[in-house]
């Protein structure tokens, strides 16, 4: 589905270095790593917003190293939710169909299910600054889905949320994916969070380095960086 | 006779002795409020000197209604403010154009030299108005200048009348919105473009349903700025363009004449015109603005 392979970017003094990444169709992928480890750059280079120097990412098996965002229908869903301010939530949502030429019915045809999905029919005409943190990562996510990605990319998406709230956002990405049979690729740095994932990666200095279920990489971490970073997230536990 | 949660405050507080009322301390007073008084002394002031000037003249002898009145059937001060209102909307116009796209690059690119351009655009604030029409007059009576002044007038645009008073206004107006613009456009989180690109939008979708109507309060208030600035200049263009009564005369250039020939009167009314003007547009800014606090909301 997500194809990473051997991608190096230079982002001021921090590098990716020979990153590759394989996520499967369907498949919940949490992506862990300390702050500074390039979760976020790895992201943003598979959504388009950074281009590598080298190596190559295909989705599908089509070669999207050199495409714009626009063309490789991803969703995206940054830390702080990236809302609009000066759009209601329902503009929020059906963003991304006008934007790609859907008319205004057509878009409501194809947003609406998402909004039901998602419980948000009594917000549509809220101001999404009115919104409180669980409601804007729930928009945010209508939003990303909007047109039909292949892929979800989420950034850090619970990170900002307070602990009853970030489990209940977290079973609802899961709920969403499954019902969607999504690819989702969730950057984070909490072993709660990973606990909802098919598989789970841990990045540390621009690599990739170790991929597998949660469980593998307690018990068998590959390297110091894993093993460290599984130690402290039990501890945080 | 008690109620009960005072009851309950007095049993809270039970077995702790009182704490005594604090004497006025003259220090204390002046720490607490001093800093305050102070400043609001010096706003008042300064308020109070601005609305003195406006009262004093709407007050004073020279003022009549009736004047006021009358300069609207003055077919000379008629066309002047005709001049005034095509001249500065035509700027207006140009500085919209000018200031949308200057005050983008200037935000959102770094290039060799940005920094000498964001001084250049700088300078017709800080160098004074007259000066700026001695340069344009000087441009426009030699070598590229004189060539740009023919090409003009060829094509029927007179720098002694409308042309060169647009021509001045703009280049001393626009800075102010390319200013107003870049501030505007800092104020928009690059972020948010870069996910509207995530989102299906080209660079200019994202600019136009993303950047642009976020940056649009501070853009117009820019805008509106520059305008005002635009329609009271009077310096350059005597200077550039010269005051030919029903050709080249705007509402300032009336004050002026009006004064130097003895017609206080119907210089005083101009000038209630143009304060009007000015009032509105200061009431558009804070509207365009959003600025709720300015209306007491």
């Amino acid at each position: 589905m997500i194809d990473v392979l051997d991608i190096r970017l230079t982002a001021g003094s921090f590098q990716l270095r020979k990153a590759s990444l394989h996520v499967r169709a369907g498949e919940y992928f949490v992506l862990m790593g300390r702050t500074g480890s390039g979760k976020t750059l790895l992201l943003q280079c598979i959504c388009g917003l950074l281009h590598p120097s080298a190596g190559s990412i295909a989705i599908d098996g089509r070669d999207v190293t050199h495409l714009d965002p626009r063309d490789r229908n991803l969703g995206y869903m940054p830390q702080d939710t990236g809302l609009f301010p000066h759009m209601n939530v329902w503009r929020n949502i059906t963003f991304s169909l006008r934007a790609r030429g859907s008319r205004r019915g057509e878009a409501a045809g194809l947003a609406m299910p998402l909004v039901e999905m998602l419980g948000l029919a009594g917000l549509l005409d809220r101001d999404c600054r009115d919104l409180s943190g669980g409601e804007k990562q729930k928009v945010a996510l209508a939003r990303a889905l909007a047109c039909r990605p292949k892929a979800l990319l989420l950034d850090e998406p619970v990170s900002a949320l307070d602990e009853p709230t970030r489990a209940e956002v977290c079973a609802e990405l899961r709920r969403v994916q499954q019902t969607l049979n999504l690819s989702v690729i969730h950057v984070c740095h909490s072993l709660t969070e990973a606990a909802i994932a098919d598989r789970v990666g841990v990045i540390e200095d621009g690599q990739v380095q170790q991929t597998g279920p949660l469980r593998q990489l307690r018990e068998n971490p590959a390297t110091k960086a894993v093993a460290r970073l599984m130690a402290v997230g039990g501890a945080l536990e | 006779m008690t109620f009960p949660d005072e009851t309950s405050r007095a049993d809270d507080h039970a077995g702790q002795a009182a704490p005594a009322p604090p004497r006025f301390s003259p220090l204390r007073t002046i720490r607490r409020y001093g800093l305050a008084v102070v400043t609001l002394s010096f706003l008042a002031m300064f308020t109070g000197m601005v609305l003195a000037i406006i009262v004093a003249n709407i007050f004073s002898r020279f003022f009549h209604f009736a004047t006021l009145v009358e300069l609207f059937h003055k077919p000379l001060v008629v066309a002047a403010m005709k001049l005034s209102a095509v001249t500065s909307l035509t700027t207006l116009g140009l500085v919209v154009l000018f200031c949308i796209p200057a005050g983008y690059a200037l935000s959102r690119y770094r290039f060799p030299g940005h920094a000498v351009i964001d001084t250049i655009i700088d300078m017709p604030i800080v160098m004074p108005p007259l000066a700026i029409g001695v340069c344009l007059l000087v441009l426009f009576a030699s070598g590229p200048g004189r060539w740009l002044g023919e090409r003009m007038d060829a094509v029927g645009l007179d720098r002694n009348a409308a042309a060169g008073i647009v021509l001045c206004q703009f280049l001393l107006s626009a800075p102010f919105a390319i200013r107003a613009a870049k501030a505007a456009f800092e104020g928009v989180d690059r972020r948010l473009e870069d996910l509207a690109l995530t989102l299906g939008c080209t660079r200019w979708q994202a600019f136009w349903k993303v950047a642009l109507p976020m940056a649009r309060g501070g853009i117009l208030a820019g805008c509106i700025m520059a305008w005002a600035r635009a329609v009271g200049l009077y310096g350059p263009l005597m200077v550039f363009v010269g005051c030919v009564r029903g050709k080249s005369e705007v509402l300032p250039n009336t004050i002026y004449l009006e004064v130097s020939t003895g017609g206080i009167e119907v210089a005083l009314a101009a000038t209630m015109v143009m304060i009007a003007m000015a009032g509105a547009a200061l009431v558009v800014i804070h509207a365009l603005a959003g600025n709720k606090r300015w209306w007491g909301l």
